[in-house]
């Protein structure tokens, strides 16, 4: 049910929600967390941000929180895509859409789906500082706290 | 003696050299932490990559794993650092 993709190119915000409401009228609300590079890191502007995945693994990962959710949640359908490779400022990085029959499941299940995405999903980000300098990104405890908030 | 797939993602590619190598582990290494401390040894790369185990995550076959998983023939043994997308 769910449509996952990791892809280096952008995606289009308004087909995917077109895609995933094609040929049905059972959905009574959709949840949507688009996920962008912010043009800067620790107060530093910088230039790109790549990012790097584990192919084999990442979109058994992604199934996996997808089944999560709609094993928590009365969900009708799902859509995670997650860019890779060297992306700009103001690019958009992740989509995640959830559909469900009412409201508060299509917002919550976005939240817990990002919230995995960003703590179980085999992707690293590097940024790139306008000097040229690169640094991996460490993964933070908000991120951690934000994914046990869901159990 | 058994072969294993090695992958390496992030810092801890860079460190060591390489993104993958093919490995036959001696038969006394049996779990993932006893992997890493066979590994601290090959290279002054691999040392630098697996000095701290707290930013250290492992896979094996694509799955998460822990200190405590066992090693077997053929595996794909994946280290890396504390994810960070969405």
């Amino acid at each position: 049910m769910a449509n996952i993709r990791v892809q280096t190119a952008d995606f289009d915000i308004g087909a995917e929600f077109a895609a995933l409401c094609a040929g049905r009228a059972d959905i009574g609300g959709l949840g949507c967390f688009v996920g962008t590079v912010r043009d800067t890191a620790k107060g530093r502007k910088i230039n790109a941000m790549t990012l790097e995945h584990y192919p084999a693994m990442t979109e058994a990962a992604m199934a996996r929180i997808a089944a999560a959710a709609e094993q928590r949640w009365d969900l009708l359908g799902c859509t995670l895509i997650h860019r890779v490779g060297r992306l700009l400022p103001g690019e958009n990085i992740v989509l995640v859409l959830a559909a469900s029959p009412h409201r508060q499941a299509a917002l919550d299940a976005t939240g817990f789906l990002i919230d995995w995405l960003k703590t179980k999903a085999p992707f690293w980000k590097k940024e790139t500082f306008l000097d040229g300098q690169e640094e991996w990104v460490s993964a933070n405890d908000a991120d951690d706290s934000a994914a046990a908030r869901w159990g | 003696m058994r072969n294993v797939k090695m992958l390496y993602f992030a810092w801890l590619r860079e460190r060591i050299g390489v993104a993958e190598e093919d490995l036959a582990v001696p038969d006394g290494v049996i779990t993932i932490a006893d992997l890493i401390a066979w590994l601290r040894l090959r290279s002054a790369g691999h040392l630098a990559a697996f000095t701290t185990t707290t930013s250290l995550r492992c896979a094996v076959n694509q799955d998460f794993a822990t200190p405590e998983t066992l090693i077997a023939t053929g595996d794909e043994i994946a280290f890396f650092p504390p994810v960070t997308g969405g």
